[in-house]
C-alpha cells in the first residue's frame, strides 16, 4: 500500500492462482516494462516453483520481501539455495 | 572406455593428441575461470546477507508504522491518502559484464526530486504517523533497489558457477582420460603393428634364404 506513494506500481493480489496470473502478466505481457518486482514472502508460499523460473533471466528479478507480519526468512532461504547451488553446500 | 571407437592410425594419434592439448588448456582456463567466479561471488553473497538484513528490519519499522497510522485513520480515508502517488520512479536497467555473465544495473530516476513530494496527500486530514511510514519506506527503498541488484547479480552468478563447474568436471574426469586412454590405446597398437611388421620381416628373410641356398 506505502509503495504506491513512492512510485511503485501496485498489484494486490489475494489467491495463490490471482498472483501466478498476475506474475505471468506482468512478466509475459510486456517483454521489459518490470525489471524488479518486489513480492511479499507471504503471496509468493507456494509459488516457489513459478519464481525459480525467472531466476537465471536477467530480467525481471523477483526480490521477496516481508509483509508486515515480519520475515517468514524466505528471502535467507533463497540466499542459501543460491550459496549452495554455486558452491556445492551450505557455506554460510 | 571408447577405445574401441578410434582407428588405430598415425593420423588419428595426432588428432586425438591435439584435442587433448585443447582439453586441457580448455580445463585450465574454465577452472581459472571458476575460481574468479567464486571470488566475486562470495563477496556479493556477503553484501547480500547484510543487504538482506538491513531491508527486512526497514521493512518491519515501516510496516509497524503503517500499522500505527492505519489504526489511527479510518481505512477509507488511508486508501484515499495514497490513491493517488504524486511520485514516480523510472527504472533504468544496464547491464555489466562480470566473467561474462551479464548482471543487471539498476538506475532509478524520480519524477520529482525533492523528498517532501513523496507524500501525495494534504496533511489536514491525516495523520502524522502515515508520514513517518512513508518517510521510512521511502529510505528503505534505495536499500531495496540496491538489494534487488545484488540478489539477481547472486543468482545469475550461481548459475554461472554451476554452470562452469560442471564443464570443468567433465573435463577433468571425462574427456581427458578418455582422451588419455586412446592415445595410450593407439601407442600401444602402432607398437604391435611394428614389432608384427619386424617379426614378419625377419621370418620372409629367413625363408628365403632357406629357398635359395639351403641355409639352416
Amino acid at each position: 500500500m506505502g509503495f504506491k506513494a513512492l512510485g511503485l506500481d501496485v498489484f494486490p493480489v489475494s489467491t495463490a492462482a490471482e498472483t501466478k496470473d498476475t506474475l505471468r502478466h506482468l512478466t509475459a505481457a510486456s517483454e521489459n516494462e518490470y525489471a524488479i518486482i518486489y513480492m511479499e514472502e507471504t503471496v509468493a508460499l507456494g509459488l516457489e516453483a513459478e519464481i525459480d523460473k525467472y531466476k537465471d533471466k536477467p530480467t525481471p528479478a523477483i526480490i521477496l520481501i516481508p509483509g508486515p507480519e515480519g520475515s517468514l526468512g524466505m528471502g535467507q532461504a533463497a540466499l542459501k539455495a543460491a550459496v549452495e547451488r554455486a558452491v556445492g553446500s551450505d557455506i554460510l | 572406455m571408447a577405445t574401441a571407437v578410434v582407428t588405430p592410425t598415425r593420423m588419428v594419434l595426432n588428432q586425438q593428441k591435439k584435442r587433448l592439448k585443447t582439453a586441457r588448456k580448455g580445463h585450465k582456463l574454465m577452472k581459472d575461470k571458476c575460481d574468479e567466479l567464486m571470488r566475486q561471488f562470495m563477496d556479493i553473497v556477503r553484501l547480500n546477507k547484510e543487504l538482506r538484513i538491513k531491508v527486512e528490519q526497514g521493512l518491519t519499522a515501516a510496516f509497524a508504522s503503517l500499522t500505527v497510522a492505519s489504526a489511527i485513520m479510518s481505512p477509507e480515508m488511508l486508501e484515499q491518502a495514497l490513491m493517488y502517488p504524486r511520485q514516480s520512479v523510472e527504472l533504468q536497467v544496464k547491464y555489466k559484464n562480470i566473467m561474462s555473465v551479464n548482471v543487471p544495473q539498476y538506475t532509478f530516476t524520480t519524477k520529482n526530486n525533492d523528498p517532501s513530494e513523496i507524500y501525495p496527500y494534504g496533511f489536514a486530514m491525516t495523520s502524522g504517523e502515515l508520514d513517518d511510514a512513508l518517510d521510512k519506506m521511502a529510505r528503505v527503498f534505495e536499500d531495496m533497489l540496491e538489494l534487488a541488484q545484488v540478489e539477481k547479480t547472486m543468482q545469475l552468478l550461481a548459475e554461472e558457477i554451476e554452470k562452469t563447474r560442471r564443464r570443468v568436471n567433465a573435463l577433468e574426469h571425462v574427456m581427458i582420460p578418455e582422451l588419455e586412454g586412446n592415445i595410450k590405446y593407439i601407442s600401444m597398437k602402432l607398437e604391435e603393428n611394428d614389432n608384427a611388421t619386424k617379426v614378419r620381416l625377419l621370418k620372409v628373410k629367413e625363408m628365403v634364404l632357406e629357398k635359395a641356398h639351403d641355409f639352416k
